[in-house]
């Protein structure tokens, strides 16, 4: 039963699962970043701009992201998955496969990392804004030095969560042919009772995360400067 | 000569849920160029309030702030921006970017202003140097102490070459020898650069230490202004002596009837006034309190005496010493 076709079969399905979870990771900070950065800037504690139009406008933005990130938040990922199928057969060609749960894996991580920097970023000291404000700094200026400098360890704390979490999301995948190491868990562990297989395939998923996660801290500790 | 800023009428409130504070009302004075110009008022006065109204961290609700002639209030954002390199602010935590390297630090207002690289880091160690903490240029904030933290913050806003700087309780949250240190720096920099002051503060040592004048807010309201040694030797509100005395904190200890202060400048001081009122009158006066402060260069000495309980020879004195050109006050309202 256990032969070196599985054991292949498992090594492609942690390939597989990797290349899910990263690239989703990376198109969900594409979206999930800016997002999370215009919610902090627009917020009325943010950083305001100078005219009452402005503010106006950054109200309005406001709005719309807390809005967005709110709904896509609410709906379940195995609902979300079916949902997309339509532009996800559009973008990649097909709804099935490691490469299409990537386009869902986007969908559902972008909000939730909007959320996740939008925090990170609040955590800067108010004063420290401030005082670049003080020297004449544009948001913009705020938002590349001051901002993602100072919170970048929480950031890179927020990226071993996501990661965690899309993995988490990517197992979820398998139950509608998903691929990756989540499709055989259930591949084989559910519907062939060949639980061994799902044992392993778990075994692997907790070493991933595992890894991941004391990467992403010892980099964040590496990084700060604050002691 | 067109004062550098001048405040006109400035109203502040804030609206919390279920009350309006009025955090300044109704202000108006004028800063010259080259002063050092202290704002004092207890804690909850609205000082840091109006501090940050000069460079518009803090919108005023109504009135003007004018920096150099030009309306704050009207400035486009990046006319504002532009202006804001005029005005350094240094602040009661310091506010550096803890993630970067001292030498960054004072880079990035350098950054702002377009000058990167190696000239940028040029200046900054030149800076660093004026500051005296060249050696720890790739240190990091966390690595030093609250002096030299404050330092830093000072060789960084001095990178774009400010006509103002704003002190925001710059030193409130140092020990008093290193307090020392940092003003002398401040007295340094406005005599070196030409750097016009505004110095926050509650504390009246502070003032004495570097300013020339002075303004008092109480409640949100300028109670009174005028050159330091002014208000040394007179202050005319309750708010202004209150902060006088606070200095001398043991005063609030002491009760009794014929409790006045004196303060004499100058000449006075080596006159033996204490000494020749007792001979003259046979009658001892108590010393409770008395130093020599230096206010802007000239010593200032400061005296709270109790007088014999009768009231004659009591209002006698305190007109024998008024005679003297000496600032005499009864303290008896507001001690104890």
């Amino acid at each position: 039963m256990w032969d070196s076709s599985m054991t292949i079969m498992l090594l492609e399905g942690t390939r597989d699962t990797l290349y899910m979870t990263l690239l989703a990771t990376f198109f969900g900070y594409v979206f999930g970043l800016p997002m999370g950065i215009a919610l902090m800037v627009t917020a009325k504690d943010g950083i305001q701009p100078n005219s009452k139009a402005g503010q106006r406008v950054y109200a309005v933005i406001y709005k719309i992201l807390d809005v967005i990130v709110n709904i896509t938040r609410s709906i379940p990922f195995l609902i979300l998955l079916i949902l997309v199928i339509p532009l996800t057969k559009l973008i990649v060609g097909k709804s099935y496969g490691s490469a299409a749960t990537i386009v869902p894996l986007t969908i559902a991580a972008a909000p939730f990392i909007a959320r996740m920097v939008e925090s990170s970023l609040k955590e800067v000291d108010r004063g420290v804004i401030e005082a670049a404000q003080s020297m004449g700094a544009s948001t913009g200026r705020i938002i590349w030095s001051v901002l993602l400098v100072e919170a970048r360890t929480s950031l890179l704390v927020g990226v071993t969560i996501a990661i965690g979490t899309i993995l988490g999301y990517s197992a979820m995948a398998g139950a509608v042919g998903g691929g990756g190491l989540g499709d055989i868990a259930i591949r084989y562990g559910y519907y062939r009772y060949q639980t061994d297989v799902m044992l392993v395939t778990i075994v692997i998923l907790v070493l991933l995360v595992q890894i991941l996660q004391s990467i992403g801290m010892m980099l964040s500790k590496k990084l700060d400067r604050r002691r | 000569m067109e004062p550098i800023i001048r405040v006109e009428h400035l109203c502040k409130t804030f609206d919390g849920r279920d009350n309006t504070v009025h955090a300044a009302k109704d202000i108006s004075f004028d800063i010259e160029r080259g002063d050092i110009f202290g704002i004092i008022g207890l804690s909850g006065a609205g000082k840091s309030t109006l501090v940050r109204c000069l460079n518009l961290l803090e919108k005023p609700t109504s009135g003007k702030v004018l920096v150099d002639g030009k309306d704050l209030m009207t400035l486009s954002g990046k006319e504002l921006r532009l202006m804001r390199r005029d005005i350094g602010m240094i602040f009661q935590h310091f506010n550096l970017l803890m993630q970067k390297s001292v030498l960054d630090n004072v880079c990035f207002p350098l950054k702002i202003n377009g000058i990167k690289g190696e000239k940028a880091k040029k200046r900054a160690m030149e800076l660093l140097e004026t500051v005296g903490l060249s050696e720890k240029a790739h240190a990091y904030p966390s690595q030093l102490s609250g002096g030299q933290k404050q330092r830093v913050a000072i060789a960084r806003v001095l990178a774009n070459n400010p006509k103002i700087l704003l002190c925001d309780e710059a030193t409130s949250a140092l020990d008093p020898q290193t307090t020392k240190s940092i003003l002398s720096l401040l007295k340094e920099i406005n005599e070196k650069y030409g750097i016009t002051i505004v110095v926050i503060t509650h504390e009246m040592s502070v003032v004495q230490e570097i300013c020339r004048h002075v303004a008092v807010l109480d409640h949100g309201e300028l109670a009174e202004s005028g050159t330091v040694q002014e208000l040394f030797r007179a202050p005319k509100t309750d708010a202004a002596k209150k902060l006088i005395l606070t200095g001398t904190e043991q005063i609030e200890r002491m009760h009794g009837e014929y409790l006045i202060r004196v303060t004499f400048g100058g000449q006075s001081s080596f006159e033996p006034v204490i000494g020749n009122l007792v001979l003259e009158y046979k009658t001892p006066v108590n010393i409770l309190y008395a130093d020599t402060k230096n206010i802007d260069g000239n010593a200032e000495g400061e005296m709270i005496l109790q007088l014999p309980e009768v009231k004659e020879t009591a209002d006698r004195m305190i007109k024998d010493l008024k005679a003297k050109n000496l600032g005499v006050e009864v303290l008896d309202h507001y001690v104890g």
